[in-house]
Order: C-alpha cells, then structure tokens, then sequence
C-alpha cells in the first residue's frame, strides 16, 4: 500500500537514505529558501500572505502525489458521491486559542454536476466569499500560501484553505457567519482549543450551532500527521548555519521516520509533547511564556498593537542594549565554565538603570522581548527534550509565523546547547495544525452528524 | 573569697553596636551586590572562664582553691548585611572603630566577591588599606553553602505559604551531598555539587533578578528592586496573564489544568490587532509587578526542576538577592518545581541564604576556621532571625533602621553524628515542635518570659563583687525578652522553635553580658552535700540483692534527678531545702508513666554491656547519688563506662571539667571507682555541648571514633532536657535507657501525668550487630 505510513518499518534502512534526501531537498529548496528566508531577519513580510508570490493560491499548481491509503483512494473512486457517512458540507475546522482562531476550511474540487446543481445556494455563497477574498473584516486572514490543492478529506478531492482571526473578534465573527446564513445550513461545526468551550454557548445561542469539541492537543497531533503526510516534500525544514546572515539556508527536513519527537507547540502560551508513536503522546511540560508573552509585553513596552508590528520592530532593533551580557560582567568570556562573552547573562539586565533606559528604542524593546522569549523556550524545550530522551524537536504555533529571528534562534539554541545532537524542526503550516486536526475529528463523526443535520435541515 | 578569682577587666564586646566586636576583627571578606552588601569578618571574643586547678594537690580542699576565674578567648564569625548604597559609611565606621590603625592594614588583604567587587575595590582599599583579593563568585557561593549545611542544623527549610507552618526546617542529613544549587542574581546559575571540590555549572537562564528588576523599572514607577517587590505584593496577577479559565471558561480537565493556572504570562496586555481603544487597561502597575515577579519565579522554578530531574537530583536549594526570603517568591518557586517535577524536587531555602557569598569568600584561605578541625555553632545573642532584623538607632551616615546580622562561634572540637542512631538520616534531636503546635509554644514562651526574673537575679548573685553585675544582668534581661517577643511572631526565626532552642537562647544571651555560669556556687556547694553521703549511699547499695539493687540504682538516678535548677517549682523546694530521701518520696509511684524498669532489670540479669555511654545531667545528688553508683554498677559487671558531660555550663548541669575534679574526690570515697579511673575503664569525656539539652548529631568526632572502638552497645540519657525535651524519640541501633522525671506540670500534664512522673523508657537496640563497622560523619 503505497500511501499508507510505514515510518516504523522505514525507520532502520532510514539513515543512509536520509543523507541523500537532505541534499537534494537542499537544491530542491534553495530557491524557497533565498525567496523566504535569505531576505534575513529584518524581512517581516516573509512568509506572509501579502508579500510571497501567490501562485499557490491563483494558479494551479502542478498536481500532487497525494498520500492517502490505498483504501482511501478506492473509497474516493467507488463510493462516489456520498453514500458514505460523511457530514454534510461545509466542512470547517476550528480551533480557537487564546489569542488566535484558526479556521480551516475544505472545498470540494470533486463536485460532480448532481453535487452542484443541489447544492444550496448559501454553500456556494460561503464558498465564493472565502475563496475571494484573503482578509475578512478587519482583523481575518487567510493564508493563501498556505493552501493545499487536491487533498483527499473524508473521501472526497478538494483544497484546504486557511484562515485565521483573533479570538476577541469571535463575535463579529459569529455575526458574520450569521450574515451569511451558516445557521441554515449545518448543526454541528467542530471547535478544539480552549474557546471550543469557552464560546460554546455563544455558537448555540447565536447561530443554533452545537460545537463538536475535541482535545486540542489530539487535534494538533492528528493534524501534524496529516499534513506532513500531504506535504511532505516541503512540509518540514530547518535551518542550517541559522547564526549567519549570509550561509543561513532553509533546508527542506525529511520527517518520514518521524518517532519519537517532540512538539512545541507555540500559541499564547506554550504545550510541549512528547510523540512516541501514531496516536501515543503525552503532554511532558508547557511554559506560560509564550507568544501571548511576547505580544502582551511588546505592547507595553513599546505601544505597538499588532504581532505583526511587534516583530517588526524587533526586527530593525538591537538587544544588546537592553540585555546584559556575559561580557558586560566578566569583560569577556566566563571562561571557568565555558560561557562565551556574547551570551545573555541577564534578558533586561541593564534596564535597572534611569540612564541606559533613557536611551533605549522601540525596536531595541521589541528585540529583547523576542529573544528572551524565545531563548526560554528554547532552554525549556531543550531540557525537556534532554529528559525525554528525543532528539527530533517540532516548533508549531502561531507564534512562529513571519518571525525568522525566532525560529533562526531556536534552530541555533538547540545544535548548540546540545552539542549538535538536537535539532530544530518547523512546519510551515505553524498554527493550522489543530484546526486540520479538528477536520479530520469530523469526518470520523460523520454518521452522526449527518443524522442529526438531517433532521435540523429537514 | 570570690574576689581574689575574679578576672580583672574583661573588654566586653560593644553589644548593642552593629559591626560588634569590629576592634578585634583579625580578617575581612566582603560581598558587593547591586543592593545588598556583606561583610563578613573574624574576631576573638574575651570571656570570663571558670578554670578548675586540677593538677593541685589540694584536690580534697573544699575551700573555693581549686578554680578560679580566667580570661579566655573564643573565636567568633560575624556577617553584616547593609545597603550597597551606604557602603562608604560602613567602611568609615569599620575605619574609625578598628583597632589597628589604617597603616597595620598595609599588607594585608580583603577577599571579596560579587558583582560590585570590581567596581568598589578602589574605594575598600582607600577607606581600609586592604588589598582586595577577588574570589570567584560561584566557588564562594558552594563553599558558604556547605559551611552553612554543616554547621547549621537548621539552616534550610521548605516554604509553603498557605501551609501552617509555612516555614518547614529540614535536619541535616549527614551527607550534605549531592545538590543543585541555584543562584538568582542577575540572571541564573545552576549548579550540580557533589562534593566540597566537586561541583559544575550545568547551566542556567537569562531570567533572573536582573530580568524582574529591569522590566519593572521599565512597566512600572517603582525605582529600585525593594520597591518593585513591594509593589508587586500588592498587585493581583490575574488582571495581566492570561489563565487557564480565560480560555477554557473553566478547568481543561482533560490535562489536569485548573482554571487558575496561567496560560499566557502578560496574555492580557496584548491589544487584539486593531488600534489602541481609549480603554484605559484592565490592570495597574501593581498587577503588572506581581505578573513579572510570577513570570520570573515560575519560570526559574520549572527550569531547575528539569535540571534537577535530569540529573537525578531531589534537593534544590536557591539562593541569590532575587528571592531574599521573600514569600512571594519562594511561594511561586515551590509551587513551579513541585508542578513541573511532580513532587519528586524539592525546593529548600536558606536561613542565611544572603551570606553564602560573604561566608565563602571569608572561608577560602581561613585555617582559623578549617572546617575538617572544627565545627561552629550559630549564636543566637548575635544573630537577627529569620525576617526580624534587628532595630538599630542611625550610625555615622548611615540614617538607622534595621539590621541583619549572623554570629557564629567556634566549637573547640569538630562534631558530628552519634554513631549508633538508627536514621541519622532522620534524625531531629526534639521531641516536640513548637512551631507546629501553638499550645505548647504559647505555654513554653510565657514560662520562659516569667521565670526571666529569676535567672537575672541568679546572674547577679552569681558576681557578688562585680560593680557592674547589675546593669550587665539587666541588659542580658532586655535581650533575652526581645527574643521572645519577636519569637511569639516569628516563631521561625531561628529554625524550628524548640525548648531546646529557647533554652540555648538563654545561655547565649547570659554569655553575651559575661555571666558564664551563674550556678557555679550552687553546683560547687551541691557536689560537696552529696559526696558527704556517697559512701553511706554505696555501702545501702551494696547491701541489697540483685533485683532490688537494680531497682535502688535506676530510683537513685531518678531521685537525682529532681534537683534541677532550670525547673521553676522544683527551685523552690530547693530552696527551702530538699534533702535526697525526700526527693525520691516525691516520685511518681510505679507504674510510672513510662515504665519499663521490669524490662531493663531483666536485661541486666543477661550478657554484660561491653560499653556504655551514660549522657549526664545535673550537680549534685543526680550526678553524685544518682550516675556515679549507677555506673559502679555497670563497670562491676564489666561494662566500660563513659560518663559524657558538657563542655561549657549550662544551668546546673555538671560540666565534664567539673566532673574529672569531682571524680578525684569521689576515687577518695570508694577505690574501686578510683581504679577504674585509672584503668580507664571509666572515663569522663565532654559532649561538644553547652547546653540542657542534648543534640546527637553534633558531638565530638574524637568521642564517636572511641565510641565505635571500644564497640559501645548501651547508651544512657538521663533527664528531662536530654530525654525528654530531646531524644525522647530517637531510636538507636544500640540498646537504650531514658531516665527522667518530669518536673514541669503543664508538660507532665500533657503527657498524661502529674508532676514527678517518671520516664523510664528502655528499648533493644535496632540492629544488635554490624553497629560498630560504618558509622555516618557530616561530609
């Protein structure tokens, strides 16, 4: 079966073929890598949606080998159209953080001409609505370089689409959704993270909608393994040479003999879980300091209202202003006990003082504030990983979104500290993970949505 | 009579100066801190002394000749702690009070350590004339940390703020080894030491002291580190960090997080991607400060815990101007390690926890203070508590305030544990604790502030020709009172507060103002009452079977054990006069309350002792009547016989010098004891104490070393500081004879008696062999 996972039974004559794979992965994505990384870190814009070459999202791309089961594809083919019990379109994956909602949302490329003339009128509509645009309101997004074509979900071919708004916009949301007739239609829309239970009642009363809530971190592991399925030749990288400006490449990472590895999973606040194996997890540690850290603080600090200003402040600073030093104390290297001289001794360390404080910047803040931040996850995720015994350390999250430095941080924090035996892994899916997952978690739960969608809509 | 022995003029120390005793200062160390400043440094203490003239002929001369008073030395280490910002006042005032002039410093050297050592250096050696030896700040740090562990039996504790207690004191295990110790200062060491001179960094974080104090001082008004944590006891985190229940609406049960947890340090300060509203936000400077204090606290909590777990390691210990014993702090730090490693770390804090870097900066070098030849003791005369410092009127330029301060003295012997306890490791020397229970701590303060009164006039009756008796016993009053005081609200000052501790409090106080031992007369004229009645007593003794001699010579020792001046009702039956028969009229009748003399009788019909170690008590009868024929007994059946007696007065406890002048004079009354004296078979040796009550985990290493030589298998300890305030749990590997009677109401009540109960508590050893091979040493 061609598709299916094999990662334990590719594990043992893995390594040597890995060797091979880096490299050419390493020309295949030399181009992606100067196009969204080698701008350096003060390119805010990379890998954002306004800045990349769209063409994922208006051409189309050339198809893809998907990775879906043998079993998968003949259902695709034979049951075709649905006597399968899945749930009635729209399909929707929602997973709603402390900060961030993040929205995935499938559209069918399949549609037979049956499908299409019966299908309603408000499905088109939301289709047509999301599919045009890339920012809803004020404050929605959605990632078009992030779009996946030609998917296979629930048996059926389509795209994956990705879209995100702040949390504390839900209820404009929720009118929006309203506005668009989505009461209609379904009766069930599937919610993880902390909001699915949170705005729970919200969904009921607003929109008649029942959340179907799932765990947020079996969303998120589900959805990594989804997506680095579909993805994989470009789903993971990771930096090599991060610390240098000029031989600093992005690096396409084989992730097929996955086992065991860790998440760090970077949203408002940080989860770290250890992966063993399909479905055998454990959540092993966490930090409250995390990309809701960094925001909160860098509004403070230096006014700023979005993450997106926030890193590019942090960007255009410099935190050798604002921190103090192993040199600043010893003069040089703390040789005694290996510490080199340009290592933080102290994140904000000379800021106890009226005169240094005085001369400080924005931008100085900002970069301080990102790389203390990241520092600390870095040191907690390398120690957790030091007691777990993993070498593999997957950084997801939104908080890795158009932030290089960070990333470019971690990658470092984690060869160095580890004397090149962990290493730094990103997705470039970073924060749609739980949503995907949450996806797939309603297909699972077909039979019984689409019974009781069929008595609502009936 | 007394006058011809009195010492001539002894130079007290300036007692209610900071910097006490600086004129004598023999060696200096320092530890400069952005805020706070150590001094460290070493002194003689001058001390009257009763010297006993045991090599005179005259042994048998009842007439006042065979002692007299001397003036001794003791050897004390005193640490200050000030403000960094009055530093050049203090080292004017060390100038100006040295005795030395500034020019006999030339030559000689300061070591010094912390952050600021660099930057002041000039100025020390400008003000002092020292040479400023920098030490590594971290090697100083270890070394003021094992010292402190070895030498302070209470010095570290467990903090849980919603706990009663909150403060938890953890006995030193007799290895101190391995730990973690991590310091916060600016930012974050953490370090695994496995030995004395074995110890690396394993790492550390960026986010320390440094990071609450700069971030504050950018979010807040608050200028200076004080301020911010004063400000941040005042805010409410939940205004600013993002929780659990913010996103959940609740628990998320699933993962075990309860809703107060935070999710998101500072989650709440992040404006949500549009433009700043005119909303004012949700949360003041205060909640800010308390946010960053938790941010930091828990963060530094979960990282130690994981170098803690990935070394294997169960013991942390923090220290560092970040937490300062601080409750918020030490709270958030306790609750993250124990989170993050699920119960298996412990977070400990210490008592001194300031002075790590100043003890071992001072230490390197010092052979005056070699720590393999001698162990020191705290002073509680010279030692502000834990949170209490002590108020001092202004000083030079320095405007008055508060003080903290540690002394230390030397004990003459290197100490360490009873070889034959049966959990060193678990060892606590006191019975009850009255931190945990306020009945019994309310009791035991007001029965120590009442009978204050007696001891100041036993004091000045004890100096019949001193001028100043009066004004030094006054003042010894007012110290001793200021101590209790501060103890009824900080009852964790000093470690577990004990009636042990309270006791040693006492004596260090009458010390302080030059009272050594107030009973010395009472004591003399009690040996010499009781030796007239020794040989009738023996001759009684011997007439009598062998059951009911064993019964004689256990009542004996209970009988003399009444005469105890440290307990209020009993001193006033004993100043109306208490003869020995009427004493042992006054015991419970048997049963007694613990009663296991049938038991110990029947032992002693089996397989002789090889060696015993018998822990003494009072002068007088008990030691006279009571011990001496008890032990006759025992070396007739061919025990050996140690009699272990104090070191320095305490109450009327007979002192081990005293005992080998006694010993002459009882060798006169019955040769076979004299003998035995000669032999070596019996021996008197010295406990390392100074005190009513009797601590097994600090006795002299050479008494231990002889103790598992001649295979000692029965140890004996008699009276109520000894074996009923302390050790009346202890188990030994060895078998054991506790013998008391209590004579203080409100504790015989307690225990479920009357006044004069009796404990007689014999129980088997634990382990009957291989007791003698290991035996643990503080290392």
């Amino acid at each position: 079966m061609p598709g299916e996972r094999k990662k334990g039974a590719r594990r043992a004559s893995d390594a040597v073929a890995r060797e091979g794979d880096t490299s050419q992965a390493s020309e295949r994505s030399k181009n992606d890598a100067e196009r969204s990384v080698n701008k350096g870190e003060g390119g805010v814009g990379d890998g954002s949606e306004e800045t990349l070459p769209t063409t994922n999202g208006h051409t189309e791309p050339p198809p893809k080998t998907i990775k879906v089961t043998a079993g998968e594809m003949n259902g695709a083919t034979s049951h075709h159209p649905a006597q399968d019990p899945t749930p009635p379109m729209p399909w929707f994956g929602m997973d709603i953080g402390g900060t961030l909602t993040k929205l995935v949302y499938f559209e069918p490329t399949d549609l037979s001409e049956a499908e299409e003339e019966s299908e309603v009128e408000t499905i088109k509509n939301i289709r047509r609505y999301l599919k045009s645009n890339k920012a809803y309101g004020e404050t929605g997004h959605r990632d078009a370089h992030l779009q996946m074509e030609s998917v296979c979900v629930g048996n059926r071919i389509g795209t994956l689409h990705f879209i995100r708004f702040p949390t504390s916009e839900m209820c404009q949301f929720l009118e929006l959704c309203k506005s668009k007739g989505m009461a209609s239609l379904a009766s069930t829309i599937c919610a993880t993270g902390g909001g699915a239970y949170k705005f729970e009642e919200g969904f009921q009363r607003e929109m008649n909608l029942t959340l179907h809530k799932f765990d947020e971190l079996d969303s998120l592991i589900s959805g990594i393994e989804y997506i680095e399925d579909n993805n994989m030749d470009s789903e993971c990288y990771y930096f090599l040479n991060p610390r240098s400006p000029n031989l600093c490449q992005k690096i396409t990472y084989d992730f097929s003999n996955p086992y065991p590895f860790l998440v760090v999973n970077i949203g408002s606040g940080v989860s770290i879980l250890a992966v063993d194996g399909p479905d055998d997890y454990r959540r092993v540690s966490g930090t409250s300091l995390g990309g809701g850290t960094f925001l909160g603080l860098c509004c403070l600090l230096t006014g700023c209202n979005t993450f997106e200003e926030a890193i590019e402040l942090a960007a255009n600073g410099n935190n050798e202003n604002i921190d103090k030093l192993v040199r600043d104390i010893y003069g040089g290297d703390y040789e005694r006990f290996g510490l080199s001289g340009d290592i933080v001794a102290c994140s904000f360390g000379h800021m106890n003082s009226a005169e240094k404080r005085a001369n400080v910047s924005r931008e100085d803040l900002a970069c301080a504030t990102l790389i203390t931040i990241t520092n600390n996850i870095g040191s907690i995720a390398r120690m957790v990983a030091a007691n777990e015994k993993i070498e593999k350390v997957l950084f997801v999250g939104n908080f890795l979104r158009v932030n290089p430095i960070s990333m470019k941080l971690l990658s470092h924090a984690m060869e160095f500290w580890s004397e090149g035996k962990l290493k730094a892994i990103f997705l470039e899916h970073e924060g749609y993970f739980g949503a995907v997952g949450c996806l797939l978690e309603l297909m699972k739960t077909g039979e019984q949505t689409t019974s009781s969608s069929t008595t609502t809509s009936g | 009579m007394e006058t011809k022995n009195y010492a001539a003029s002894i130079q007290l120390p300036d007692t209610d100066l900071v910097f006490r005793n600086i004129r004598n200062a023999k060696r200096f160390a320092i530890d400069i801190g952005g805020s706070l400043t150590k001094i460290a440094y070493y002194s003689t203490v001058s001390h009257r002394k009763v010297l006993y003239n045991a090599d005179k002929d005259s042994t048998t001369s009842v007439d006042g000749d065979e002692y007299h008073y001397e003036s001794s030395e003791t050897e004390r280490l005193h640490f200050v702690k000030f403000e960094t910002k009055y530093i050049e006042h203090w080292l004017d005032f060390i100038r100006n009070h040295l005795i030395q002039s500034r020019e006999s410093m030339v030559g000689k050297s300061i070591k010094a350590t912390g952050g600021g050592a660099y930057k002041y250096a000039e100025l020390i050696q400008q003000k002092l004339g020292l040479m400023v030896e920098k030490e590594d700040e971290i090697g100083s740090l270890i070394k003021g940390c094992n010292f402190l562990l070895r030498n302070i039996p209470d010095e570290q504790f467990s903090y849980d703020r919603h706990g009663d207690p909150e403060y938890r004191f953890i006995n030193t295990e007799p290895s101190i080894f391995p730990y973690l110790l991590v310091n916060i200062g600016s930012g974050v060491s953490i370090m695994k030491v496995e030995a004395d001179d074995k110890y690396e960094r394993i790492g550390g974080t960026s986010m320390g002291g440094g990071t609450f104090w700069g971030l504050g001082s950018l979010l807040t008004k608050a200028r200076g580190f004080d301020e911010l944590l004063h400000l941040a006891s005042e805010g409410d985190h939940r205004n600013v960090d993002l929780l659990v229940k913010d996103i959940y609406g609740g628990d998320y049960s699933a993962l075990g997080l309860t809703g107060g947890i935070i999710a998101s340090s500072f989650g709440k300060a992040m404006h949500h991607g549009h433009t700043k509203t005119d909303d004012t936000p949700g949360f003041s400077e205060a909640d800010i400060a308390r946010s960053l204090l938790f941010t930091v606290s828990n963060d530094i909590g979960q990282i130690a815990s994981l170098y803690a777990m990935l070394h294997g390691l169960k013991r942390v210990y923090f220290g560092g101007y970040f937490l300062r014993n601080h409750p918020v702090s030490m709270h958030t730090i306790s609750f993250a390690i124990n989170y993050w490693s699920r119960g298996g770390v412990q977070a400990l804090f210490l008592r001194h926890e300031g002075y790590l870097g100043a003890i071992g900066a001072f230490l390197r070098g010092a052979e005056e203070c070699d720590t393999e030849k001698y162990s020191w003791g705290e002073n509680y005369a010279g030692s502000s508590g834990l949170q209490s410092p002590l108020p001092h009127p202004a000083v030079g330029g320095w405007p008055g305030g508060t003080i903290d301060q540690l002394e230390m003295d030397r004990c003459d012997q290197q100490l360490t544990f009873f070889p034959l306890l049966a959990n060193p490791g678990e060892y606590k020397p006191d019975a009850v604790d009255l931190t945990k229970d306020k009945e019994a701590r309310d009791y035991w303060l007001s029965c120590f502030e009442s009978s204050l009164g007696s001891f100041v006039n036993r004091a000045i009756s004890s100096q019949p020709n001193s001028p100043d008796s009066q004004e030094r016993a006054n003042k010894f009053r007012d110290k001793y009172l200021q101590r209790l005081r501060n103890l009824k609200n900080h009852p964790f000052a000093y470690g577990n507060l004990t009636v042990r501790s309270l006791l040693d409090m006492r004596e260090h106080c009458l010390n302080e103002f030059d009272f050594p031992d107030p009973y010395l007369l009472q004591k003399k004229m009690e040996n010499e009452h009781a030796l007239k009645l020794l040989k009738d007593h023996l001759s009684m003794i011997d007439g009598l079977e062998y059951g009911c001699r064993q019964e004689a010579l256990v009542r004996g020792v209970l009988a003399g054990n009444v005469f105890d001046w440290g307990a209020k009702e009993v001193v006033q039956l004993m100043e109306k006069g208490l003869g020995f028969k009427e004493a042992a009229d006054k015991l419970q009748a048997r049963p007694w309350l613990h009663d296991d003399l049938d038991a110990w009788i029947e032992r002693q019909q089996k397989v002789p002792y090889k060696c015993a170690v018998i822990f003494l008590d009072n002068s007088g009868c008990d030691v006279v009547l009571g011990i001496i024929p008890f032990a006759r007994e025992l070396l007739g059946r061919g025990t050996r016989v140690i009699l272990c007696a104090n070191s320095k007065p305490a109450l009327n406890d007979v002192t081990a010098e005293e005992l080998v002048v006694l010993m002459k004079q009882v060798a006169l009354l019955c040769p076979v004891l004299g003998k035995h004296l000669e032999d070596g078979t019996l021996c008197i040796r010295e406990s390392g104490h100074a005190s009513p009550c009797l601590d097994l985990s600090r006795l002299p290493q050479t008494l231990v070393e002889e103790l598992v030589d001649w295979k000692c298998d029965l140890v004996v300890v008699e009276g109520m500081g000894r074996a009923v305030h302390t050790n009346l749990l202890t188990s030994f590997t060895c078998d054991s004879l506790k013998l008391a009677v209590i004579k203080n109401r409100w504790l015989a009540q307690r225990l479920g008696g009357e006044m004069f109960s009796v404990m007689c508590k014999y129980e088997a050893g634990t382990r009957k062999e291989e007791q003698t091979s290991k035996f643990p040493k503080i290392s």
